[in-house]
């Protein structure tokens, strides 16, 4: 009777654990697959490459896709050099004191700060002060602060994971301590630091809120420099959702469609990263 | 005790502390030019860190902090104005793990003249290949050099580590209990190994190993509680010990 009991028991936490893995994994499945056929038709090459028109209710999305890759690289630029100095600083060279506990502080806080008190920042002192104006420019600078505790912590994780014997192995024979970093220790990070540069940006394509406090520009022009106006994917779906009268729902569902794909590629590029760095330790017999 | 013999490098009243303790306690000792010197000792008594001194590899743990001075010829190593770079150099170490680089059998070895400066490839094959064939490794990789240091069994990790070190042309070889992960077939050949290198090298190793210190080195040092008890001929250290203690440990009486 007892172990009847206790195998009911055992077989409900069972239920109960698969049925919350379900909860988790159901809707994103869901969302795919119902942003996918309510989006799905209206992908097409014009779509994609054309310049919208009639207020974006016809035409296509290219200025905004532009836009967005754009930003992209802007991040890039940004946040891989800063972010990924400050990690080598903070794992390699820094000793614990309270300079760098209050970096590291700042860090972790950084990563729960909204994304909207990001974008105030941006439009005060990269657009106000900095006088960069709602360009290109300010908007990648301030999605990089937004990212670059992700590309910190990621980066700092990677070089942790690189065994101290090889450090001591390199200085050892004479090398520097920067020599070490560059020829030992980076070549065996990278992979991990591409992961975290790949999330961030994959973050920061989805970003909405900094967008709309910096001003991006609603408008069928094509930037043409880092300072010029720009439009990004998920501030058009924003406007073409709430601000545009009698917008055809076919329009939005491929907007959706779009910003979805973009960040499951990345997310997509990150994990075959992952699976890349799994498999060459392997080969490598570590 | 009055030993005769020319000398490489040696340490006075050095003392190390990690924080407050103080983990050696102002040894003096001078270590023999083109000997092999052990240094044995129970668990914890202080000679890995103590072998560390000769290179400054100390220097890379936080909160150590040494006095005294270690001499390289005459050169004082922990001058402010030394170059701690040239100095590792001159003073190479293995480590107790085979610790190669994920790289290549031959980046591994071309990785010290690398840093110091040398690209001619041909210099490169040339430096390889005599350091392979130096390390008694030669046989083994020369056909394979471009494969994985990783692919190696742990006792040519070990030698390729040795091979590395050749590379960059050292006087004085460290050797922190290079054969503690290594079979007994693979430990035999690190001790060939040690005396084909002596002739050109001075080599301290540091061993938990007695017989191997007994069989492989010419001087013996062994340490206690980060104190150099007893320093002699390997000879006279193993068979009329001076100190109760050494005896005691060398007889196996406990440690």
């Amino acid at each position: 009777m007892k172990r009847r009991t206790r195998n009911a028991t055992q077989s409900l936490a069972f239920f109960l654990l698969t049925i919350c893995c379900l909860l988790i994994v159901v809707p994103v499945i869901a969302i795919i697959v119902y942003v996918a056929t309510q989006g799905g038709g209206t992908i097409s090459w014009q779509f994609l490459s054309e310049f919208p028109k009639n207020q974006a209710r016809e035409g296509g999305i290219f200025p905004a896709l532009l836009g967005s890759f754009y930003l992209m690289i802007g991040v890039v630029l940004f946040a891989l050099p800063i972010g990924l100095l400050a990690a080598i600083y903070l794992h390699e060279y820094a000793k614990q004191n309270p300079l760098t506990r209050l970096i590291n502080l700042s860090i972790v806080n950084l990563a729960g700060v909204p994304s909207i008190v990001f974008g105030l920042f941006g439009l005060s002192f990269f657009v106000l002060l900095l006088k960069m104006g709602s360009s290109l420019l300010a908007a990648s600078l301030t999605l990089s602060c937004l990212v670059l505790p992700v590309v910190v912590t990621a980066s700092r994780e990677a070089l942790a994971a690189v065994p101290n014997s090889y450090r001591e192995g390199s200085l050892a024979l004479g090398a520097t301590k920067w020599q070490t970093i560059r020829k030992v220790v980076l070549p065996q990070a990278w992979p991990g630091i591409l992961t975290g540069l790949v999330l961030a940006v994959s973050r920061a394509a989805g970003e909405t809120a900094p967008l709309l406090v910096i001003g991006a520009a609603f408008s069928p022009i094509l930037p043409n420099s880092p300072l010029s106006q720009f439009n990004a994917i998920p501030y058009h779906l924003y406007v073409v959702a709430t601000q545009i009268p009698k917008m055809p729902k076919q329009i939005q569902w491929g907007i959706i469609l779009v910003l979805l794909t973009m960040v499951v590629l990345f997310n997509l590029t990150a994990i075959i990263l992952r699976i890349q760095l799994r498999a060459r330790k392997r080969r490598w017999g570590l | 005790m009055m030993l005769d013999f020319s000398v490489k490098m040696k340490t006075e009243s050095i003392s190390l502390f990690y924080d407050k303790t103080e983990a050696l306690k102002k040894i003096s000792l001078a270590i023999p030019a083109h000997q092999i010197t052990a240094i044995i000792g129970p668990s914890g008594c202080g000679k890995s860190s103590f072998l560390r001194l000769f290179n400054r590899m100390n220097d890379l743990i936080w909160k150590a902090r040494v006095t005294g001075q270690v001499y390289l010829d005459a050169v004082p190593l922990y001058d402010p104005k030394i170059d701690v770079v040239e100095l590792r150099k001159r003073v190479g170490m293995v480590f107790q793990k085979p610790n190669p680089f994920p790289m290549s059998i031959f980046e591994n070895i071309a990785f010290g003249p690398r840093v110091h400066g040398c690209h001619d490839k041909a210099k490169l094959d040339e430096i390889v290949e005599r350091c392979c064939l130096r390390a008694a490794l030669w046989d083994e990789v020369k056909d394979k050099l471009r494969d994985s240091a990783f692919a190696l069994s742990g006792g040519q990790q070990q030698r390729l580590c040795i091979a590395r070190v050749l590379a960059v042309d050292p006087e004085v070889i460290l050797l922190d209990e290079p054969c503690s992960a290594l079979d007994p077939a693979s430990t035999m050949r690190i001790e060939e190994l040690m005396q084909q290198l002596k002739s050109q090298y001075t080599i301290i190793i540091v061993t938990h190993n007695m017989q191997q210190a007994g069989r492989a080195s010419d001087y013996t040092a062994f340490m206690l509680m980060g104190d150099l008890i007893e320093f002699s001929s390997t000879k006279e250290v193993f068979t009329s010990p001076k100190d109760k203690r050494t005896e005691d440990y060398i007889t196996g009486r406990w440690g």
